[in-house]
């Protein structure tokens, strides 16, 4: 005697609904596949190309008309030290920013207008922050074609992003945690530094990796102020002309001669490290904060 | 008589539009547990918050009536809430330590109102807020592990060792247990006593075997039926509330007729 399967009711029906399962999940797995295939090709292309160009000149050389002893080091110098001082700029107003709105701005009117804006901002096309900072940095305030004017440039551009990422780590912060500052006497201020700020942290890096990494790329706005692509010499300081990696890189590709576009592969592979490495370290950052308790 | 450290006076709360209590007056006694009690909804966690100014943290939130700590109103203009605060203190229904070290949740309350001792005189600050929480023996060999590595009774101990160590007057209580099993609120309740020697608590609780047990007074509270707000309908020694209550609606709940 054989004992009914509890089971086996609906049983054609179940298969139907577990074939739909898989039948989505497969359509999902083309999706990442196709996504993966393009960037593979991407990287051996680059990799093929770029790879043999690797040298020790491509990083100490100036750039030159013959490939053979071009190198990106202004290039490697302007981008280095643009970041940094993007990042001084943009990171402290930026947080500045997300702590008034988000924790002391009275809910107006007025303060939801130029939240609206900050997010708007977050979208507006590179090219048209390049045109600000033509008319604001290099002639209003007559900061030239500088470094210090490129580095304003981009730091008007990732501004939105620090201050839209860090409003939203700020309010993920529990009301509870906050409230138990508060009933202990805490002044707003010292709740904000102590507890909100600390558990906010990795979130706002998260925001700032995702702003310099946007801004190492970024070729229209510096093109647009007028970052040279030819320079010959080291950097003497924020007021001297510069140029940037996507730039350089940008001028080979433009090049016909066909060594000139190897070189440019090599110099997207080092656009990547950097930009990698960069990441590397904000991601460092934010696990040892997370790490902590 | 005993002495009356706070004295609530025709206290309204809205939010927004919504009355969520009317007119309660009521005292609280020094060195005493007062409970709240009162079906959910009715208001009791409002007029607990209102006692230490928490309550403005919600937007659109509205008070009027007097709470005199001390004679002193502390909705007057020109009484800091950060001050009232750090006089009335509050533990709340969830633990809810800092995500520091069992040190640094007692040492932090106490270093940012002020305290400008020396190390080791923080410690023993850390040491006596532990010991009077009855935390101290179970903590004492890893002050410096994270707070949350405590059971949540252990947590809740901790935070109402923060709220003692920096010796405020009125320590007021959202239900500080309902979150924790019979054993760790039994813990609480029993702390709860020995706290009352130095402190005056203040306890919003759903348990009504919780109230007869711990307070000293109980304030019934109760929703209206028409406008849903709430207020106290009775107040009074505890023993009396639960054997001999004079409304008839307190009697109904607190034989768990209804609620």
């Amino acid at each position: 005697m054989s004992t009914a399967n509890p089971f086996s009711e609906n049983a054609e029906h179940l298969r139907r609904r577990h074939l739909k399962g898989a039948l989505l999940a497969g359509l999902a797995f083309l999706a990442i596949l196709l996504a993966m295939i393009v960037l593979v090709t991407l990287l051996i292309d680059v990799f093929l190309d770029g790879l043999p160009w690797l040298r020790p000149q491509l990083f100490t050389n100036f750039p030159s008309r013959f490939p053979e002893k071009a190198g990106l080091r202004s290039a490697l110098q302007g981008s280095f030290w643009l970041m940094i001082l993007t990042a001084l700029m943009a990171i402290p107003v930026g947080i500045a920013s997300a702590i008034y709105l988000e924790e002391y701005a009275p809910q107006t009117a007025l303060t939801r207008w130029i939240e609206i804006n900050i997010s708007n901002l977050a979208g507006v096309p590179s090219i048209i922050y390049g045109l600000l900072g033509l008319g604001l940095f290099v002639r209003g305030l007559g900061l030239g074609r500088s470094l210090l004017a490129g580095a304003l440039t981009m730091s008007l551009l990732i501004l939105p992003i620090i201050i839209v990422a860090s409003r939203e780590a700020l309010r993920a912060v529990p009301r509870s945690l906050r409230e138990a500052a508060i009933a202990l006497g805490a002044t707003p201020w010292q709740v904000i530094r102590d507890h909100a700020l600390q558990y906010a942290m990795p979130g706002i890096l998260t925001g700032i990796i995702l702003a310099m990494s946007r801004a190492v790329g970024e070729t229209a706005p510096l093109i647009t102020i007028g970052a040279l692509t030819y320079i010959a010499f080291d950097l003497r300081g924020p007021l001297d002309i510069f140029t940037v990696l996507p730039i350089q890189i940008f001028n080979w590709v433009s090049l016909p001669q066909k060594d000139f576009q190897r070189l440019a592969a090599a110099g997207i592979i080092v656009l990547l490290g950097f930009t990698l490495l960069m990441n590397a370290l904000a991601i460092f950052l934010r696990n040892r904060l997370r790490q902590r308790w | 008589m005993p002495e009356t450290i706070i004295e609530i006076r025709n206290l309204s709360v809205w939010y927004g539009n919504f009355h969520a209590i009317r007119d309660v007056t009521l005292p609280i006694y020094r060195n005493a547990i007062t409970a709240i009690i009162g079906p959910s909804g009715c208001g009791k966690s409002t007029l607990l918050r209102s006692l230490n100014r928490m309550n403005e943290l919600i937007p659109g939130v509205r008070t009027t009536g007097e709470v005199l700590y001390q004679g002193q109103n502390i909705y007057a203009p020109g009484v800091d809430p950060v001050s009232v605060r750090r006089r009335i203190g509050m533990v709340f229904q969830k633990p809810n330590p800092f995500p520091k070290s069992i040190y640094e949740n007692i040492a932090w309350g106490v270093r940012i109102n002020g305290f400008r001792g020396s190390k080791a005189e923080l410690d023993a600050v850390v040491e006596n807020a532990l010991r009077q929480a009855a935390l101290w023996d179970e903590v004492k060999h890893k002050l410096h592990e994270s707070g949350f590595s405590l059971s949540g009774g252990q947590q809740q101990r901790l935070c109402i060792a923060r709220t003692i160590a920096l010796r405020p007057e009125v320590i007021l209580m959202d239900e500080p247990a309902s979150a924790l099993d019979p054993i760790a609120t039994l813990r609480i309740e029993e702390l709860m006593q020995e706290l009352k020697k130095d402190f005056t608590i203040v306890v919003v609780t759903h348990n009504m075997q919780q109230a007869a047990r711990v307070s000293d007074y109980t304030a019934m509270m109760m929703l209206a039926e028409e406008t849903r707000t709430g207020t106290v309908i009775e107040f009074g020694e505890t023993q009396k509330i639960f054997t001999h209550p004079s409304d008839k609606r307190t009697e109904d709940y607190v034989t768990g007729r209804f609620g």
